[in-house]
C-alpha cells in the first residue's frame, strides 16, 4: 500500500508513546511501532526497516540513530535526517519542539510533512508540560529554601516569621537579587558557620 | 552594566571542565561576558542545537566539526573549532569475561601497551563488539587507527552506545568492550562490569579530544564576543593546568548541575590515578588528560588534517580534499588573533608532523619557551600533513 508509512517512535514513556501514536495515525494510515530507548535499538530498527524514525531530542539514544544516517550503518536504505535538508523551517520547528526525525532518503516531502507536523504538534504539548513541571518543582524548592532562611533569621534575631520574611525581602530588593537567591546565600553562609 | 550572555552546551564529562571553570571561577566575568551553560543529552542534539542557533558555543568532539565540513552526518553547516578544550582522556576497557579470556592467553594487564592488548584480543579468538559514544569521535578514530588494520581488523565491530547506557549494553551482552571518556570508564569499573586496559593516550599520545565549537557565521558576525569567549575558556584551561587546582575542579564538576557524580570518581582522571579493575590498585598515568601544557589548547591544522584523512579513508572520500577542508575548520588563525594578546605562547607554525615527538621538546615560538609534549602513535608512524598536497 503506497500511502502507508512505517514509522518507528523511540519513546520510553508508554503514556506519551500512546498519545503520539494516536496523533500520527490521525494524520494518515501508518504502521507505528514504539521502541523504548534502551540498548539494542539499532538492530531493532534495522529489522523493522522503517520509512521514518521519530525520537525525542532529550533521549540519549538519539546518538545511536546517528549510526543509521551513515552509509556504513545497519539499515539497508540510506537514512537522512529529514527529507530535504533545505527545508530549514520544518527542521527548526521540529528541533524547537524537541523532536528529531530520521527519514529514508527519497521519500517524497509531501508524504512526510503531515507526519512531522503531527509529531511536532504533539511534542510541543509535551514540552510545555515538561517546562510547567520544572517551574512547579523549582517553585517548591525555592519555598523550602526561603522557609529555612526565615527559620535561621528567627532563631538568630529572635523575631517572628513575618518580620523575618520582610527582612529577606528588603535585602533582596536592596541588592537587586531574587528572594530565593538571598535565602540560599543565607542558608549556605549559616551552614559554613555552624 | 549587564554582560552579554553566550549560551553554551556541554555533555556531562570531565573534559567539559574548561567551560564550567570559565563560568565558575570568574574568567567569563573578567572578559565581560556571561556563560549560560546547558547540559545536552546527546552529541547529535548538541550539534543540532549549535547548528540551528539555539546555542552559540559548545563542548564538542573534535571530529564532529571535521565530519560536518566533509558533509558526513547531520546538517551540513559549518562549525568552527576555535580552540582545543582537552587532549587525551579516554579509556579503553573490556568486560570481565573478555579480560579473563585475554589473561588466559598469558596477557598481563599493564594499562600501557596497545600492541600487547591487541595481541591478547586476537589470541582470545573472540569477536570484538566495542561501544563508543558517537560515530564521529576521537574514540572511534583511535580504535580504527589501533585495531582497524592488522590481526584485529577482522574481529572489530564498533557500535554507538551513549555512555549512560554503556553499562546496560554490557549487561545484555551487546558489547564486550568500550572506549569512553571519563568518568564513564571508572563508573563501569566501580559497577564491577569491566576492567580498563588502556588510556587513550597509549594509542596517540597527544590526541585533541574536545574542542570549543561555534557556528562559523556567528564567529564571523561576532568577532568581539568570539574573542572574549576564547580568552575566558583559555584562562580556565590555564587554571586547570595547575595541579593544585584539580581537587577544587573535581568538586565543581561533581555538582548536580554539571556531572552530579562523586568528586573522588572525577578526580581519578584529572589527577591520573586510575583504578583499572574492581577493587584493584590505582595506576599512575602521566598526562591522562591535559588542559593546558604543551600548547594543548592550540588547534593544530595538522590534527584536523589527520582526522580528515582518517574519515576520508573510511567513508571513501578524496583524502587530500578531506585533509584540506578539515584544516580549514580548526581556526588557528583566530587562536593567534585573540589569544596572542592575552599571553598565550604561539608556536611558530600552525601545523606540525603528528607523532614525531617521543619526549618533551622545545620548539620555535614567539616567546621562545614553548615545550611540546610527546605526541607519538603507538606504532611509531608519523603523519605528515604536507604529504600529497
Amino acid at each position: 500500500m503506497p500511502d502507508r508509512l512505517t514509522i518507528i517512535l523511540v519513546e520510553e514513556d508508554t503514556a506519551r508513546a500512546d498519545a503520539i501514536r494516536a496523533s500520527l495515525t490521525d494524520s494518515g494510515q501508518h504502521d507505528v511501532h514504539v521502541l523504548t530507548g534502551e540498548s539494542g535499538l539499532a538492530r531493532s530498527i534495522a529489522e523493522l526497516n522503517p520509512d521514518v524514525v521519530l525520537v525525542d531530542l532529550a533521549n540519549p539514544s538519539r546518538d545511536v540513530l546517528e549510526e543509521l544516517t551513515l552509509a556504513s550503518g545497519p539499515l539497508d536504505r540510506p537514512v537522512a535526517m529529514f527529507v530535504d535538508k533545505s527545508d530549514d523551517r520544518l527542521m527548526r520547528a521540529a528541533i524547537e519542539a524537541g523532536v528529531s526525525a530520521y527519514v529514508v532518503d527519497g521519500l517524497r516531502p509531501d508524504r512526510v510533512k503531515p507526519v512531522l507536523d503531527a509529531a511536532i504538534a504533539r511534542f510541543h504539548v509535551f514540552q510545555r508540560m515538561r517546562s510547567e513541571l520544572e517551574t512547579t518543582r523549582r517553585a517548591l524548592e525555592e519555598r523550602k529554601i526561603i522557609d529555612r532562611a526565615k527559620g535561621i533569621l528567627m532563631r538568630a534575631r529572635g523575631i517572628g516569621e513575618d518580620e523575618a520574611y520582610a527582612l529577606l525581602r528588603k535585602a533582596a530588593m536592596d541588592q537587586g537579587k531574587k528572594l530565593a537567591d538571598v535565602a540560599q546565600a543565607l542558608v549556605t553562609a549559616s551552614e559554613l558557620l555552624s | 552594566m549587564t554582560r552579554p550572555v553566550i549560551s553554551a552546551g556541554f555533555i556531562p564529562l570531565v573534559d567539559a571542565a574548561p567551560l564550567i571553570v570559565a563560568h565558575e571561577m570568574g574568567f567569563t566575568e573578567e572578559e565581560g561576558i556571561r556563560l549560560a551553560l546547558e547540559p545536552s543529552p546527546s552529541w547529535s542534539t548538541l550539534r543540532d542545537k549549535l547548528t540551528l542557533g539555539q546555542i552559540e558555543a559548545a563542548h564538542m568532539l573534535s571530529p564532529v566539526p571535521v565530519a560536518m565540513a566533509l558533509g558526513l552526518g547531520g546538517i551540513g553547516d559549518r562549525i568552527d573549532a576555535l580552540s582545543v578544550l582537552s587532549v587525551n582522556g579516554n579509556v579503553f576497557g573490556v568486560t570481565e569475561a573478555l579480560a579473563d579470556a585475554m589473561i588466559a592467553t598469558g596477557f598481563t594487564p599493564d594499562f600501557a601497551t596497545p600492541e600487547a592488548v591487541g595481541d591478547a584480543l586476537a589470541a582470545s579468538g573472540l569477536d570484538l563488539r566495542i561501544g563508543v559514544p558517537f560515530p564521529f569521535s576521537m574514540h572511534t578514530e583511535l580504535l580504527h587507527r589501533w585495531l582497524g588494520t592488522g590481526p584485529n581488523a577482522a574481529q572489530l565491530t564498533v557500535h554507538t552506545v551513549p555512555p549512560p547506557l554503556m553499562a546496560e549494553a554490557i549487561k545484555k551482552g551487546e558489547i564486550n568492550a568500550f572506549c569512553v571518556g571519563e568518568p564513564w570508564g571508572s563508573t563501569i569499573v566501580d559497577a564491577g562490569l569491566g576492567a580498563l586496559l588502556l588510556p587513550g593516550r597509549a594509542i596517540w599520545a597527544f590526541a585533541p579530544e574536545k574542542v570549543l565549537a561555534a557556528r562559523h557565521d556567528w564567529v564571523e558576525a561576532q568577532p568581539d564576543l568570539t574573542g572574549r569567549l576564547m580568552r575566558a575558556v583559555w584562562k580556565a584551561g590555564r587554571w586547570l593546568g595547575d595541579t593544585d587546582k584539580l581537587g577544587p575542579a573535581a568538586d565543581i564538576l561533581a555538582r548536580p548541575e554539571y556531572l552530579g557524580l562523586p568528586s573522588g570518581l572525577i578526580e581519578r582522571s584529572l589527577t591520573g590515578r586510575m583504578v583499572i579493575a574492581p577493587d584493584g590498585p590505582a595506576r599512575r598515568v602521566e598526562n591522562m588528560i591535559t588542559f593546558f601544557d604543551g600548547a594543548a589548547t592550540f588547534p593544530w591544522k595538522s590534527q584536523a588534517a589527520w582526522i580528515g584523512r582518517q574519515l576520508a579513508a573510511r567513508y571513501g572520500l578524496n583524502p587530500h580534499e578531506a585533509a584540506s577542508k578539515a584544516a580549514d575548520v580548526f581556526r588557528s588563525d583566530l587562536y593567534r588573533l585573540h589569544l596572542g594578546p592575552a599571553g598565550a605562547d604561539m608556536p611558530g607554525a600552525s601545523e606540525k608532523l603528528e607523532g614525531a615527538l617521543s619526549v618533551e621538546t622545545p620548539v620555535a615560538s614567539e616567546s621562545g619557551t614553548l615545550i611540546l609534549g610527546p605526541d607519538q602513535f603507538f606504532d611509531g608512524q608519523i603523519f605528515d600533513p604536507s604529504l600529497g598536497k
